[in-house]
């Protein structure tokens, strides 16, 4: 999937954010007409492969394709060309990057994060993108690096979700941290969101291999304080659990810490680890075949699941666990980052799985079989 | 907006060690522990987690003997577990504060459990039974009008939003007039003030007719029964002319369920000196009818083992075998597949294994007595407890805690006898109990100590409330301990899941 292509820019002196179309009928200073003729009309901006012409209005040439974007879809336009897609109208997987810096350091960030201050910037762009999401969106990730790290833009940020989307399912990622301070949750909990759910790892129930797997001194009370807070003030809560070598010994004692400890969270999700970012790089002291972390996992979910606790199992395949965890396997991979083996082609349960990671092709477990009918 | 980010000059990833506390210093956060066998010892901390650890564990604990690099394991077990934190006041005290408040909110709702002894009057004869009459008269021994009013009034006057109000007798059935009298009177009272009710009637099935289950299942009223096991126990213990009490029984179970459905009725049995023999036949016959649980009931100590502490420990010893029996005959039919679990363990095991409160009336601290339920006896004298009226049976007032005719609400649930049970119904400050390592799992109650003691106190080390207590939740974690099937059965009745 491409979600970035560049052209030479012209009269181009900011930042515009805008809506593509195709349709010559359709007008408005929204939209950013795609074209090789240019037409006489009201847009914001105009996306041609063409060479260079005069149009009258910012335009982006000689771009290479064009082919990635849908009437419908949001994109930014910079004053160097490039031209970024910010929403994919035809996409059930949407995310909002609040910034790509953090105050932790996961061994296995799928993500790694970055020192510089993207922050103005980003705010700025989505700032002017939420209002141009269509109103019907179903669902709408807020991702970073950490978001609460924006601090009160933040806030304002899904203050303007809450606002422009009101029927749209918000999903925030957060490491939790910033919540270990109460006046923050409060002040999450005032935006009054209801469709709103924060989604907070939590790797283990000690804090020494929690926060070496984060890399961060203090992050596990700080998350689980976090949770507490939150959960007082009324958010809804989804623990998420990556599954590798550092988080299986203790993923049996985690889910009953989980249970005990955190039994306000609507949602507990075991997620098989990506191979990308920071992975290959820690790839020693992470790997695990999943096939070998069975009966943990199984422990795990079917002890949270008897309890009543609502449980999903991410990123993995049907036939490396066990035919009893299956319930709990969700397809729960962004289109454009899912991926199957060739052995999977003769798969008879291909439709009901997951599949991988289109980078976890070249690091899957050695138990991936075609399932038989 | 508080700034978390760390500005830091690399990136570059670190080792665990890197993360652990600093030496090997850590406090001690409070925990009991007691041991389960020859090998080994459990930990119970302020909220109620368990740990099995091999035996001297506690003691090299204590003793700082516990090092994180050689036992790495343990050491963060009993970190996660709340028993030891490396800081003075550890960081997530908090988190352990909310878990206390959330295991001792069943106070919040006060009580709940309101009985009404509807009447006296029985027609069966059991011989463990204490207080029933066989008689006709009922101006002496039904409930009068202006009692029942009175119990409503203050029943409803609990700040709890759900209330259950319960019919005893006697057999209640017997007025069953009454029964429908007072639910009628409390129906539009209890909308007016925004309570739930739940309503039970508490009979021996045996003057059970259709006008009675019509009227149950039109109003949702609940029926709990006695089934005290096969045929030649339960006629033996539930004497009544003809000798039919069984037979009577196990058809008004069939048409209670037909008419209210298997959900709405329930059974428990009283574990008389016959029934030790038979725990199997018991267990038996409560599967054989339909019944996916049943109630091990202790023998009552206020029949025939009444302040003689010899006798109390030989009889509390059988029956502690007796429910052992019972109890591995249950986890047989677990282990085949069935769902069929024991109530008395599974109100431990929710104490052992989740963070909920347990509102068990025989097992809290403070005790359940006034704080969890109140009795409206027949002649509108109201008592601490079921228990607290059949002392009253035989002369011994000491839980009286008023009378409808002259005490209101206040009088009744802060007055002087209130106040004084009060001193008694924490087993946290009783002595015995305060450094007792299943005081979180267990309870108070003055009742029993009052009944086969001779004082409110209690006195631990002769005390067969303990002596089964302690034996049976011992018994339940060492069970689990030692075979992770079992856990899994447990684990299962705590949430009502068949164990896979």
């Amino acid at each position: 999937m491409i979600f970035r292509a560049k052209g030479i820019p012209l009269h181009i002196n900011e930042l515009l954010v805008g809506i593509i179309t195709r349709n010559p009928e359709k007008q408005g200073e929204q939209l950013i007409f795609i074209g090789d003729a240019a037409p006489y009309g009201d847009y914001l901006a105009i996306l041609s492969c063409a060479p260079a012409s005069y149009t009258g209005l910012p335009t982006v040439f000689n771009i290479s394709s064009l082919d990635h974007l849908a009437d419908g879809d949001i994109v930014s336009i910079g004053p160097d060309g490039i031209v970024r897609t910010v929403y994919r109208t035809n996409s059930f997987y949407n995310t909002i990057l609040a910034t790509e810096r953090c105050n932790s350091n996961c061994l296995m960030c799928s993500q790694p994060p970055k020192d510089k201050n993207d922050i103005p910037y980003l705010f700025e762009l989505y700032r002017r993108v939420i209002p141009l999401i269509p109103k019907d969106c179903v669902e709408l990730t807020v991702s970073g690096g950490e978001p609460t790290l924006m601090g009160e833009r933040f806030f304002e940020l899904l203050e303007l979700i809450t606002r422009e989307l009101p029927d749209t399912e918000v999903h925030v990622l957060t490491n939790g941290r910033s919540f270990a301070w109460d006046h923050l949750a409060e002040r999450l909990a005032r935006i009054d969101n209801p469709r709103l759910m924060l989604g907070i790892p939590v790797y283990a129930d000690y804090y020494q291999v929690h926060d070496h797997i984060v890399q961060a001194r203090g992050a596990f009370d700080q998350t689980i304080l976090g949770l507490h807070n939150l959960a007082r003030h009324g958010i809804r809560l989804e623990i998420r659990v990556v599954l590798h070598q550092q988080s299986i010994p203790r993923l049996t004692r985690l889910a009953r810490y989980i249970f005990k400890n955190l039994p306000f969270a609507e949602h507990v999700t075991f997620m098989g680890l990506e191979y990308t970012g920071y992975t290959p790089h820690n790839i020693e002291q992470l790997w695990i075949d999943p096939y070998d972390y069975n009966n943990e996992l199984t422990e795990a979910v079917e002890f949270l699941a008897g309890q009543g606790m609502h449980v999903s199992i991410y990123n993995a395949q049907l036939c490396v666990m066990p035919e009893r965890l299956w319930p709990y396997a969700r397809k729960s991979i962004s289109d454009w980052k899912n991926d199957y083996l060739p052995a999977c082609e003769s798969c008879s349960k291909l439709d009901d799985c997951g599949g991988l990671f289109t980078w976890n092709l070249k690091k899957c477990s050695a138990y991936i079989q075609p399932l038989s009918a | 907006m508080v700034e978390t980010l760390i500005q830091r000059n690399t990136r570059k990833f670190k080792a665990p060690d890197f993360y652990a506390g600093s030496g090997n210093v850590y406090f001690l956060l409070p925990f009991r522990f007691h041991r389960l066998n020859d090998r080994k010892e459990v930990l119970v901390n302020e909220v109620g987690d368990h740990l099995v650890v091999p035996t001297g564990t506690a003691a090299r604990i204590v003793q700082r003997k516990l090092r994180r690099e050689d036992e790495a394991e343990l050491y963060g077990d009993l970190i996660a577990g709340f028993f030891i934190a490396e800081q003075q006041l550890p960081p997530l005290i908090d988190v352990l504060a909310t878990r206390y408040r959330t295991k001792k909110s069943f106070l919040d709702q006060f009580t709940s459990l309101h009985l009404f002894v509807i009447t006296l009057r029985c027609e069966h004869t059991c011989h463990y039974c204490q207080v029933s009459r066989v008689t006709s008269n009922k101006d002496e021994f039904d409930m009068r009008y202006e009692h029942i009013n009175k119990g409503i009034d203050l029943m409803l006057r609990s700040p709890g939003e759900y209330l259950t109000m319960e019919f005893q007798g006697g057999e209640a059935l017997l007025a069953f007039d009454k029964i429908v009298y007072a639910i009628e009177r409390t129906k539009p009272l209890a909308l007016e003030k925004g309570k739930q009710m739940t309503y039970v009637i508490c009979t021996n099935l045996a003057v059970l007719d259709e006008d009675v289950l019509a009227y149950c299942q039109a109003n949702n009223v609940l029926l709990s029964t006695s089934l005290d096991g096969p045929g030649f126990i339960h006629n033996q213990n539930r004497r009544r002319p003809g000798n039919n009490s069984y037979e009577l029984t196990i058809k008004g179970i069939e048409m209670a369920r037909q008419w209210l459905g298997p959900g709405n009725l329930s059974a428990l049995m009283t574990t008389t000196n016959l029934s030790l023999d038979h725990p199997l036949a018991i267990v038996d016959e409560y599967f054989q009818q339909g019944f996916r649980s049943i109630f091990l009931r202790p023998i009552s100590p206020y029949g025939f083992a009444l302040k003689n502490e010899k006798k109390n420990k030989y009889e509390i010893e059988r029956f502690i075998t007796f429910y052992k029996t019972a109890l591995q005959h249950i986890l047989n039919y677990n282990r085949d597949g069935e769902f069929f679990r024991e109530e008395y363990a599974t109100i431990i095991l929710k104490k052992i294994l989740t963070p909920f409160p347990v509102g068990y009336v025989d097992l809290n601290s403070p005790a359940g007595s006034i704080t969890n339920a109140i009795l409206f006896n027949y002649d509108g004298a109201v008592y601490a407890s079921d228990e607290s009226r059949m002392l009253a049976e035989s002369g011994d007032y000491t839980f009286r805690l008023g009378h409808l005719d002259t005490h209101d609400y206040e009088a009744v649930f802060y007055g002087e006898k209130a106040q004084e049970l009060a001193d008694v119904m924490v087993n946290e400050a009783l002595p015995g109990c305060s450094e007792c390592a299943f005081q979180s799992y267990c309870g108070a109650d003055p009742v029993h100590n009052h009944a086969t003691q001779g004082s409110v106190w209690g006195y631990r080390p002769t005390s067969t409330f303990c002596q089964k207590n302690m034996e049976l939740i011992r018994y339940l974690i060492e069970l689990m301990d030692s075979d992770p099937q079992v856990k899994q059965i447990f684990e299962g009745w705590v949430s009502q899941r068949r164990a896979s």
